[in-house]
């Protein structure tokens, strides 16, 4: 009986302890963050060039991964701010077709780059993208802290992505990722078809 | 009163069959986002004509050997998207249908005949076909659906008849296996003959 007591009190207590929920993080003011995390994950246009430059970067071997894992989060996130800053796109939407296809083929064609031009790739990739995203957020009136979470989804997404193809040691391997860089620049190139018919 | 057992498998029945009576959610899906990709992915295995050809690269590169296997799977989506953009742009391209028919069976008797040319050659002649394919589905968009959706589904789709054919035509290191996907290239090339002569009356 006493045992009986002592457990409800146990449950009791331990329904007693768990803290508040937050769970739109209206409170804790990352709400901002997450969303720009579920933009990448959601938004092919964003989503699909981060994967080629990655298999990119991934094909041309650590040091330009290395170099990639880095500069493109931090290029997408001060191009991001600039362009929230200012508020204007600049540059039409679908000029993002443009970087699908440009990386689709680099990836399809398979030819060694050199660290620093894959780089310069993915840091041209990061200001024209993160400008544009810096713009978007603007314009819809929310907060910049937003572009954090999309960085952040970068770093984690090249990151895991590059890695995988670095240590692809098999031939076939290595041609599975030209098969997904060549699907990449012909989803580029009908992307820049729906653009210029402006219609999609 | 019915044994535990009956009772279960038919609480187990009317669950399965309560899940497959739901309906997608599309929670939160925005507009024409998801109807694009799926409109997209169901479009090339829709016609016979577009499966047929598609397969047929597939069946040949596994014939072909390195470095067609993959060389010619690369090329037709890349081609391919080409034809979409010059539909989309609006650029006319004569006899699409007959194109397109011209693929199924010239690439059914590569098949047929294991022929064996260059690799430029076959490459050459997969991405000409591959025009008039992209040409005609690469811009079937129905209204108010994602563009950029409808073109990864079509080219994820496409991208996974190549990898059928090819998988098949893995049954090609086996003597039975080479004859069956010879007969194969030829019930292609028949098919493509049906669909000329759609495409001629």
């Amino acid at each position: 009986m006493r045992r009986g007591f002592l457990r409800a009190g146990a449950v009791v207590s331990l329904w007693s302890l768990p803290g508040t929920a937050h769970a739109h993080l209206v409170t804790t003011g990352l709400g901002p963050v997450y969303d720009g995390i579920s933009h990448l994950f959601l938004t092919f246009e964003d989503l699909l060039p981060v994967i080629a430059m990655a298999l990119l970067a991934g094909l041309n071997g650590p040091p330009a991964a290395r170099r990639v894992l880095f500069a493109l989060p931090l290029a997408w996130l001060a191009a991001g701010v600039a362009g929230h800053w200012s508020g204007m796109a600049m540059l039409p939407a679908g000029f993002t077709a443009l970087s699908l296809l440009a990386l689709g083929i680099l990836t399809a064609a398979d030819r060694r780059l050199a660290p620093s031009l894959v780089a310069a790739v993915a840091v041209l990739l990061g200001l024209v993208h993160g400008w544009l995203n810096g713009a978007g957020i603007a314009a819809a009136g929310r907060e910049t802290s937003g572009l954090v979470g999309i960085a952040g989804a970068i770093f984690l997404l090249v990151s895991l992505i590059a890695a995988l193809v670095v240590s692809l040691r098999r031939p076939w391997n290595r041609i599975a990722v030209r098969v997904a860089g060549s699907w990449i620049a012909a989803i580029g190139l009908l992307q820049l078809g729906w653009t210029l018919s402006g219609r999609g | 009163m019915k044994p535990v057992a009956e009772r279960h498998a038919l609480a187990v029945l009317f669950a399965g069959l309560g899940l497959m009576m739901a309906s997608p959610a599309w929670a939160h899906a925005q507009k024409g986002q998801a109807a694009g990709f799926l409109t997209g992915l169901l479009h090339p295995v829709s016609g016979l004509d577009h499966v047929l050809a598609m397969v047929a690269v597939g069946l040949w590169g596994a014939q072909l050997g390195a470095p067609a296997i993959w060389m010619l799977p690369v090329t037709f989506p890349m081609v391919m998207a080409f034809g979409g953009f010059l539909g989309l742009i609006g650029v006319r391209l004569p006899g699409v249908e007959i194109g397109i028919a011209a693929s199924a069976i010239l690439l059914g008797a590569m098949v047929a005949r294991e022929a064996r040319p260059p690799v430029w050659l076959a490459a050459t002649l997969v991405a000409c076909f591959a025009v008039f394919h992209g040409h005609a589905h690469g811009s079937e968009l129905p209204a108010g659906q994602s563009g950029l959706l409808y073109s990864v589904g079509f080219v994820i789709a496409t991208g996974c008849l190549h990898a059928a054919g090819i998988t098949v035509g893995l049954i090609h290191r086996w003597n039975w296996g080479r004859i069956a996907l010879r007969i194969a290239g030829l019930a292609v090339s028949g098919a493509g003959i049906f669909f000329m002569w759609r495409a001629l009356t």
